[in-house]
This record gives structure tokens, sequence and C-alpha cells, in this order.
């Protein structure tokens, strides 16, 4: 450890002031501080001791809250590879091949990602933040398993930014930026990431006959389409090969999808993490389950068609709804920042995403226009919270 | 109608280094000083003794040139040592060599008849005055305002605080002439908040003339701001005034002897301390005779007051005036070999991210002084609220502040709070904004303007 210090201290003083790279100084104190947690010291005045926790430890906890999705994306990733082209291959096989597809798409978002950020540090002259840490994360796990490398790359500068960098950087921001990475991509080259061809990694194999890469949103929808009952639809597509839409399918993740977000399991596993260590607010994960569940039993008493009618708690393991609200919906930057205003952040998202879902024959899947939506809304939702609390104080004077 | 209020938002800092109720037998204190900057309110401080007079304790030494009817008295009778003043001559420190018996200026007995104008302007003639603190704003109150109420908190929550039942037992005559006088201060009634986890320490049992509340919960129950929002929240427009018991015992003194009697008996504590307890001293002591000698290593921040609000001062500084602990814990000045990873059970956390195992651990905590991270933007929401047990929404009004908006300011309650409020705002952050000096900054900005 003395010998890291001491390579530190030796380099510092090109990065001080008169040094010949002193315009790099965060990256070099960036590094340091990753390294070993500073030897600041509080001030003469005020709070003479600090809690523990600083805020790279907050961001590393939602990394390894993530940790369980994207181990379980890899190795879903191979297990439908191998499903559509018809080979029956073990466990390693499968891990392999999903980590040969998911670990470019996360390197490539983490490298671009930080590399955008220190660029803006330095010219900034910013101290480089740990908001990165989760969102190049996040980028990887909402991108399909298809996406080519040079389009991930290019959502992530846009989303770092336009998302985020133009607003001031982390803790600035308006929009979750994971969630503009991948809304970039919708928008601008929608070929790669949506419709039935993209879930499903082929490489350079043929699926086999009869074998639908469609989501099952996309099955749900053409069941209320056709008239088909949306259950049975779910529960006999693809069920020659296996991978039949089945409630019990659906909540493992054992279908096809964008890398990270196809188990809800895992968002739970998540979920539990993150509300276990009081990271993430549980008022907007409960309140997002809560929304969607209750807008698909609306849905359900309303129902017209065959995706109306089904069963409302298929809506919370179907796509991304469970990923979403466990690490987009709760990024506290974007979200709702007072104690009510999360509650109805959470239900709205919850309730848009189902409207989208059923309602909208453009866009499959609602999450992701659902939380960027209500990033957009939280300001106003808190303003009405904190207007009552002004209106409280206010009412108090005059009584 | 005496009020009970249970809170639940807080949090307790339990430390290593709490004083066991016993007087030590440290050497006394030599020197005291007066630091105008103890007095945040304070606008043209003006000396009115110069280096080699000889004072009494009671004696005028500074007075605010904006507030010029409450002096500034010294604390002790001796000699005036020393005028230290830094940068652009701002006045420091007065500093004054105790003599070994104090003798005491007597301005006459205080007689509770009079009016209400009379008690205050003698008063504030007497030395005991700058106790009296008056809210909004958190400064010296003015003689001449009459405040809505007054409020008196009797128990302090902060970390290592002394325990008052302990450090003024035997001045109960002195704390009921105190209330006395008070009462005839305020239109209103004065308010003593005692602890209602425990039984009331004899100085506070007997007490008339004061509405008695009953506050329980983690810190900052003791708060007295955070009392006042339960009690009787303040508006744009109201004054009240807050007196800490040792100050409402001087207020008696004041009353019955007619003397200012800055007499005190302090906590020592603090991990590095190898003997803590309790010291009597005076209001302003040099801590340099209860530290040197007495510190477990080498390498320490000695604090006047506690954890949360206090000052760093020298090992031979001086006692803040309102300061009734000193504490003293390692500096934290070092680096650690990925310290924002690392599990531990021993660091003090109230949160629970990952690694944060604060909550396996038995006992108290030994803390130091090091930030545990830099200072970044507001990202984590909702933590503020947890310790902050007042209906305030704390992150919108730092924000305010950032923004020098003052509007929003007043709408959302910095009247209600001081720095010692939002203090364990300051220590939970994990974006490590200082927090304290924010609210002073805001504070400022509604005072000034």
């Amino acid at each position: 450890m003395k010998a890291l210090q001491n390579l530190f201290d030796s380099i510092k003083p090109h990065f001080e002031k008169g040094g010949k790279w002193e315009k790099f100084y965060t990256l070099y104190e960036g590094h340091r501080t990753i390294v070993f947690a500073p030897d600041l010291t509080t001030k003469a005045k005020g709070a003479q001791i600090k809690d523990a926790t600083d805020l790279k430890r907050v961001m590393i906890t939602v990394v390894i809250a993530m940790v369980p999705a994207l181990l379980f994306g890899i190795l879903n990733i191979g297990h439908q590879h191998f499903l559509a082209t018809g080979e029956e291959v073990g466990f390693m096989e499968k891990a392999l091949f999903g980590a040969m597809s998911v670990l470019p798409i996360l390197i490539v978002s983490y490298a671009v990602g930080l590399l955008t950020e220190f660029t803006f540090c330095v010219i900034r002259n910013h101290p480089i933040s740990e908001g990165y840490l989760v969102s190049g994360m996040l980028i990887a796990l909402v991108m399909p398993p298809y996406i080519p490398l040079w389009q991930v790359a290019l959502a992530t500068i846009f989303a770092v930014v336009i998302g985020k960098e133009v607003f001031g950087g982390t803790g600035m921001n308006i929009l979750n930026v994971a969630m503009t990475a991948r809304a970039f991509l919708y928008f601008a080259y929608p070929a790669q990431i949506s419709g039935d061809q993209v879930w499903t990694y082929l490489g350079e194999k043929t699926a086999v006959d009869g074998f639908s890469g469609a989501t099952a949103l996309a099955v749900a929808y053409n069941a209320g389409v056709e008239g088909t009952p949306a259950v049975e639809a779910l529960n006999s597509h693809n069920s020659a090969f296996g991978a039949d839409f089945s409630f019990m399918n659906m909540f493992m993740g054992w279908i096809p999808g964008s890398i990270g977000e196809t188990s809800t399991l895992m968002a739970l596993v998540g979920a539990v993490i993150l509300i276990g260590t009081g990271v993430a607010s549980w008022k907007i994960i409960v309140g997002g389950f809560s929304g969607a569940f209750a807008m698909g039993l609306l849905m359900n008493a309303l129902a017209v068609n065959e995706y109306m009618a089904m069963p409302a708690h298929y809506h919370l393991v179907m796509g991304g709804l469970a990923f979403g609200v466990v690490f987009m919906a709760t990024d506290p930057v974007s979200a709702a920042q007072t104690e009510t205003g999360k509650w109805i952040y959470g239900i709205l998202i919850g309730v848009l995403t189902v409207i989208i879902r059923v309602t909208n024959p453009a866009y499959p899947e609602g999450i992701m226009l659902a939380v960027l939506f209500m990033n957009v809304m939280a300001p106003l939702i808190d303003y009405y919270v904190v207007k009552a609390n002004k209106t409280r104080r206010l009412q108090r004077a005059t009584v | 109608m005496s009020k009970i209020v249970k809170l639940r938002k807080g949090f307790d800092l339990k430390l290593v280094g709490k004083a066991p109720l016993e007087i030590s037998n440290l050497a006394a204190a030599q020197t005291f000083a007066i630091k105008p900057t103890d007095f945040p309110g304070i606008q043209r401080p003006k000396v009115l003794v110069n280096e080699g007079d000889t004072v009494k304790a009671g004696t005028p030494i500074l007075i605010d040139k904006a507030m010029d009817q409450v002096i500034y008295a010294a604390p002790v009778s001796g000699e005036i040592i020393e005028v230290k003043r830094g940068e652009k001559r701002k006045l420091l420190e007065i500093k004054i060599l105790a003599d070994s018996s104090i003798s005491h200026e007597n301005f006459g007995k205080i007689d509770l008849d009079q009016s209400a104008e009379d008690i205050a302007f003698k008063l504030a003639a007497s030395g005991v005055w700058p106790n009296i603190i008056q809210r909004p704003y958190g400064v010296v109150a003015n003689p001449a305002d009459t405040p809505k109420a007054i409020y008196v908190s009797g128990f302090d929550t902060n970390p290592l605080a002394p325990d008052y039942g302990f450090a003024l037992q035997g001045e109960e005559k002195y704390f009921q002439a105190g209330i006395d006088a008070l009462a005839k201060l305020t239109t209103g009634k004065v308010h003593l908040n005692l602890d209602g986890s425990k039984t009331a320490p004899a100085v506070f049992s007997g007490v008339k003339n004061a509405q008695i509340n009953q506050f329980s919960g983690p810190h900052p129950a003791g708060n007295v701001g955070v009392q006042i929002h339960h009690l009787d929240p303040i508006n744009k427009g109201d004054l009240v005034w807050t007196v800490n018991p040792y100050g409402v015992i001087q207020i008696g003194k004041a009353v019955l002897e007619g003397v200012y009697d800055a007499s005190k008996t302090i906590a020592l504590t603090g991990s590095e301390l190898t003997q803590t307890g309790y010291v009597k001293t005076y209001v302003g002591a040099n801590v340099s005779t209860f530290v040197k000698g007495n510190l477990n290593s080498g390498h320490v921040r000695v604090i006047s007051g506690n954890v949360l609000t206090g000052e760093k001062i020298n090992l031979d500084g001086y006692l803040g005036f309102y300061h009734n602990q000193i504490t003293v814990i390692p500096e934290g000045d070092y680096e650690e070999f990925l310290g924002w990873l690392k599990p531990s059970t021993s660091k003090l956390s109230f949160h629970k991210a990952i690694g944060m195992l604060s909550f396996l651990h038995k006992g108290a905590f030994k803390v130091d002084t090091n930030t545990h991270g830099e200072e970044r933007p507001f990202v984590v929401s909702g933590v503020f609220e947890k310790v902050l047990p007042m209906d305030i929404l704390p992150t919108y009004l730092f924000k305010a502040i950032h923004a020098e908006d003052f509007d929003e300011m007043e709408e959302l309650g910095l009247y209600e709070i001081i720095e010692e409020d939002v203090a364990l705002c300051e220590f939970v952050d994990p974006s490590k904004n200082e927090l304290q000096e924010l609210v002073r900054h805001g504070i400022e900005l509604l005072m000034y303007s």
C-alpha cells in the first residue's frame, strides 16, 4: 500500500498547479480517491465527524444489486441462443456464449461513458463523480444482445452528454441517464432495438423452423388483436421448444429480451438489496408494482380485447417492468425527491407502463417511456408537495 | 398545558469517551478568553479594555456597537494579557490571566418587581445577557424586544453531552430565580423542556413559574429548536428567546447576588482523553490544563463543544462561550486503502449501504475527523428527512439557500432552524456538504437584507 501511495505522491507534482498536466488534476484525484479514501478532515467549524458512508459506497451498492440481473442475463442470452438454434448444451457453454455477447457491450458502455465523463471533468474542472458506475452497468443491461457496439457507444455518449453533463453532471440530470441511452437508440435505430428479431442472439446461425423471436409483450399484444385469450397465446408460444411464456418462465426470466431485464426474480433480489441497504426508496418500488397491478385490474374490468383481459399479475413479470421499477425509477436524482412525491411518482410509473403496453400499438414496452415521462414530471409532483409544506407553514402563521 | 412529545426521527451517536459523573482533580485553568467569533450576530465588536488593565468578573470588556446596551463581561477577575487580532485586525480573543481568587463587580441584586424593561436592561449590563438567544437567527437577543415565549431545554442529546443533573446539582435556587426573571421578560410563558424518558433531575424537578414539557426520542430531541417546532413553531414575524440551563443559572445568580458569576461545570469527553470527567471552571476557560498530559495519543483534535456542532481549538485554545464540554478525538488525516468499499462494523454510519455494518456493532464507536469521502452535489434523497424531526423539507431549504432565493428560504422554514438543528443532516450526508455553514449563510442573508 505504501508503495502505491508513494507512486501517487511521486506523480502528484505533475498534476498540481504549474505541473505539466495540471489540467488533468481531476483525473489524478479521481483515481487516487478510488484506490485510497482521501485524507480529508472536517473543517474547524461545523460537524467535526462525518458518517462513514460516502457517495462511492452508495453507488457501488446499486452496482452490486444489479449483479444478479447481469449474471442471469448472461446465462439467459446463451440459453435463448441454443433454444433458438435447437442445440442441446450444458450450463457452462450457455454461460460462456452469453458472456461473449454481453461483456463487449458492458466494456464499451463503461469505457466510452467514462471517457466522455473524464473529458467533461477535465474541460469543466469538476471532480470526477461516481454516478457513472451505476449508469454504465444500467446502459449495458437495457441493451438487446444483438446490438451493434458502435450503437452502444453512440447512445452512451449521447446519454452522458445530453442526458447529464449539459445539466451540470451527476446530481443535476433531469432524465435517467441509462433510459436516455435506450430511448436514443429506440428512436434513432429502431431496427436494432425493436421487433421480433433482436432479442435472441443468433450470430451466424439461423433459428430452427417455427421458432419465434417475439417477446412476451408482442405475443400478448397480438393475442389482443387476434382475439385469442392472452394467457393461452403466451403458454402456447414456442411451446414446442420448451420456451413458452408461462408465468413461471417469465418470472424466472427464461425469455428473450434485453440483457438484464428478463428476470423478475433477479430484479426482486436487487430490490431486496436496495431496500435492505436503504439506498433505494421502497416507496417507489412498491408504488411502481402496485400501480401496474392496479392498472392491470382496471384494464380487466374494462376489457374490450383479450390483451386487456389478461390477468393483471402477468404485467408484473412481462417485459422490463420489474427491472425498470427497481433500478431505473429509483434513481434518486431523476425521481421525485419528496416522500409523498415518491409514492405518486412510483404509482404513476406502474400505471403508465400498463397503459402504454395495452393501448398503444407502436410501443410494445411501456416502462422506458413511463420512466422518462415521470422523470420529467417528478419536479412538478415535488412542486406541489413542497407547496403543501409552505401552505401549512403559512396557515399556521395566520391562525 | 404541559405537552408530552415523542419523536421518532433522529439518530443517537454513541461514542467512546463518555464522562463519568465525578469531578476530576485536574489543575484549574489559568487564563480565560472571550471570543467575539462565538457570537454570530455581533456586527461591530469594540474592545473596552487594553492589554495590562485589571478587571473583575463582570467588568465590561466588549460591546457590539450595533447593540451597545448588552455588555460582554470578563468571566473572571485578573489582568488582560492579550487582545488577539487576526487578518484585517479582526478581533479574535481577549485573554485574561485569572487571579487566584475571583473578585466580582457588584451591581446590586435585581428586584423582580420592577418593570420588564428595567430587569432586561439590568441583566444586559450585568454580563449574563449573551446567554439569551433570539430565534429566528440564533443571535444574542435584544433587551428592547419582548419575546412571545422563552424556551429552556433541560437536556442535551448531543454526543457525549454533559449530564445536566450532575453538572448543575445544587443550583436549584439560582435556576428558579433565573426562570422567575425570564418569566418577567416575556408576554407568554417560559417553557422548560425535559427528557421524558428519565425522571427529572433535582435542579429541574421543583421548578415553578414555567410550563414543563416532556420530550423523548433520539437526538436532536434535546435541541431547543426542535422542541419549539413541536410546541409553537416560529412563524415569520415571531420572536422567541432560548436560554441554556447554564445561562438560566447565571441569570439567577445575577438576580439573587448581584454579580456575574461565570462559573460552570463542564464535561471532559472523547476517546483520546486518558481521564474523562467533569471540571469546575469558568466561561471561556483555557483548556490546556485539562488536556495536556491527559492524552492517549499525540495526533488529536480538541473540540470546544460536541462533535456535531463544536469548533476545533488548539491544545491551548479556549472554551467557547456557549460550550459546556470539551471533546478530544483523533485527527483523521490518513488515506485508507479502498476505504469506500471495505466492509466495517466499527465505523459509525447512519446508513446501511454495502459493507456498512455498524448496526452489528455493540457498544460505543471510536470516531475521528476524517470526512470519509469528498464533497459532491446532492444525490441521495430522503436521508435528511430521517434525522430532522420537523415538518421541514431540508433538501429544498438547502437548495433555496444555495440559490439565495429569499422567498423560498422564508417559506420553507429557515426562521425555525439554526446550525445545530441541521448538524445531524451534515453528519449523515453522503455528499459531505457543509450544511451548518450553509444555514448560517442563509440566516445572514435574511438578517442583513
